[in-house]
């Protein structure tokens, strides 16, 4: 492409910005890791290597209940959310267009268009009501606000999996007089999984990850990871938060290479 | 013939909308019903400890832009108010420019890469786009704190006496949007940059255009889809911001996120902010339209 050493697709400074861009992302983020490391209570002057932090979020009861809360949310939600999804994604893909199509996907998307703090708000409203009427407090309430906005995040992968996948196969089963429910578990079903599977990760970590709905519709004593940490910003931040904070960034960072190698998976 | 086939199209809907009524019904229960509570909300009387009394009043709406003066009740505008709706609107399109400043040169960097890196420096783009927003808040807290990273390192080389406020102020409000919401930029622009047609761009170097000018004239209005979805990408959640304001702006400086929470928390005014967080949705909703008829003049255009 390069005629004449003239490099067409070079813009003076771009590439500087882009180096700038990336060290802007990566710098804070190294040296929160770095200080969950520091072995002094300063998360700015290095004392020397330790784990010290780690052992101390590690036996920090309210550490410890905060985190099962959260696995067991983003378990379920994440759960609740991709089965729904699926069911969802087949009924609105692969078919003729609809009456009620438009008005179903803005239904499914509408988590993504309203910014969280509405939705958090209006939850709150409503559960304030339901809370009062039934006097039952547990962690449904947050279960079922978690679900809701998965929905989108597990539907969309799985989605896109569906529209790339050949419908050939599944009407020779449907051919060979299988019934619609063999032919989705033995045919659709095997070649659907890693749209899955990415969805239900998707939804997994954003569940694991919200701050602003939890914050609302939480009752008391009911601190997931993420709003406990919020509440430790009014104290003297120790590096206990950054020892938290690496061990979900390595989640994250596990979860979005499975997602990438999930969703390269040919169909 | 005819009998058959709209039995077979009954049965095919029937069949549809029963796997959709799971996920719409989990929706109406936890995302679109409550918005109707919260507009019912709006229209009625707060309670002494939070709450509300089931008594109409239009007070939730009135006070969002106007208030009444406890001294000598003559009306006046909201200034408290207004200046928080101005700030939010202010600092996310800012956040917006920042992000499209070091977020453009940045998909095009990636974009320009040979194929086989590409994959590797989105995972890059990937990686804080999936981590948690919060920690990522924390991260860049921790930079420019009093006690931080960048005020330890100057304090230490001698070239300040004492430490610079840098937190709890607007431009650290501005630096911590653009820093969450950076991803949100990069993945749409270089999802279209990827699709690039540099022989278009050869064409313009032949034709004696300058690099300024194949970018303005050429590069620009075909990467223009993406620049616009990154936009409403970023400007969108930026104005509904809640937790980087609060951590970044600490009580001092408030977004509308912060306002509205403001009224179910201290501020016992369950009504106001309902209709301050309705306010928000129509805000945002008009950005949304905005969006979806420029890009569908876009696909006019090209199509």
């Amino acid at each position: 492409m390069a005629k004449h050493g003239f490099d067409i697709k070079k813009q003076t400074g771009f590439g500087t910005i882009a180096i700038a861009c990336f060290i802007l992302l990566y710098t804070p983020i190294f040296l929160l890791i770095i200080y969950s490391f520091n072995s002094g209570t300063s998360i700015a002057a290095w004392e020397g290597f330790s784990w010290r932090w780690y052992v101390s979020a590690w036996e920090n009861e309210q550490v410890q209940d905060a985190t099962v809360r959260s696995l067991v949310i983003a378990f379920w939600a994440s759960a609740i959310a991709t089965s729904v999804a699926v069911m969802a994604a087949l009924a609105t893909t692969r078919t003729p267009k609809f009456k009620g199509q438009t008005a179903a996907f803005a239904m499914i998307n509408q988590p993504l268009m309203v910014p969280e703090i509405v939705t958090a708000v209006a939850l709150l409203i409503l559960f304030s009501v339901i809370k009062v009427a039934t006097g039952y407090t547990g962690l449904l309430y947050l279960i079922i606000a978690h679900a809701a906005f998965c929905i989108p995040f597990a539907y969309l992968p799985i989605r896109a999996r569906l529209q790339g996948m050949d419908l050939s196969l599944e009407q020779a089963a449907a051919d060979l007089y299988a019934s619609p429910f063999l032919v989705f578990r033995r045919v659709t079903l095997p070649q659907l999984w890693p749209g899955i599977l990415a969805g239900a990760m998707l939804a997994f970590v954003i569940s694991l990850d919200d701050v602003v709905i939890t914050e609302f519709v939480k009752s008391a004593g009911q601190d997931t990871l993420p709003t406990y940490m919020l509440g430790q910003l009014r104290r003297v931040i120790t590096p206990e938060i950054n020892a938290i904070s690496t061990v979900l960034l390595g989640i994250s960072v596990f979860m979005v290479v499975a997602f990438t190698l999930l969703s390269k998976i040919r169909n | 013939m005819a009998d058959l086939s709209t039995t077979v199209a009954k049965r095919a809907s029937r069949t549809r909308w029963m796997l959709l009524a799971p996920a719409l019904i989990i929706l109406v229960l936890a995302a679109s019903g409550p918005l109707l509570i919260t507009l019912v909300y709006s229209f009625l009387t707060p309670g002494d400890y939070g709450g509300v009394v089931w008594k109409f009043s239009t007070d939730g709406w009135f006070n969002v832009f106007a208030q009444r003066d406890i001294f000598d009740d003559t009306l006046g505008w909201s200034d408290a108010h207004l200046s928080i709706l101005w700030r939010s609107i202010k600092l996310s399109l800012m956040t917006t420019l920042a992000c499209l400043f070091f977020g453009v040169p940045t998909a095009y960097f990636i974009a320009t890469r040979p194929k086989q890196q590409r994959d590797m420096w989105m995972l890059l783009i990937m990686i804080p786009f999936w981590t948690n927003l919060l920690i990522r808040t924390f991260a860049i807290l921790e930079l420019i704190r009093n006690e931080g990273t960048i005020n330890t390192l100057l304090l230490w080389l001698g070239i300040i006496d004492a430490p610079i406020q840098m937190l709890y102020t607007e431009g650290s409000i501005l630096l911590g949007m653009l820093y969450v919401y950076l991803p949100l930029m990069v993945l749409p622009v270089y999802a279209s940059m990827e699709r690039l047609d540099f022989s278009l761009v050869e064409a313009g170097y032949d034709l004696y255009a300058t690099r300024f000018q194949v970018l303005r004239r050429v590069i620009m209005p075909l990467v223009k889809p993406g620049v616009i979805a990154g936009s409403i990408l970023v400007f969108v959640p930026s104005l509904g911001a809640y937790v980087t304001p609060r951590v970044m702006g600490g009580g001092n400086q408030l977004m509308l996120g912060n306002l509205i929470e403001l009224q179910f928390g201290q501020g016992r005014n369950w009504p106001l902010g309902a209709a301050l967080s309705i306010t928000l949705l129509v805000i945002v909703m008009v950005a949304l339209i905005f969006y979806v008829r420029t890009a569908g003049k876009e696909d006019a255009h090209h199509g």
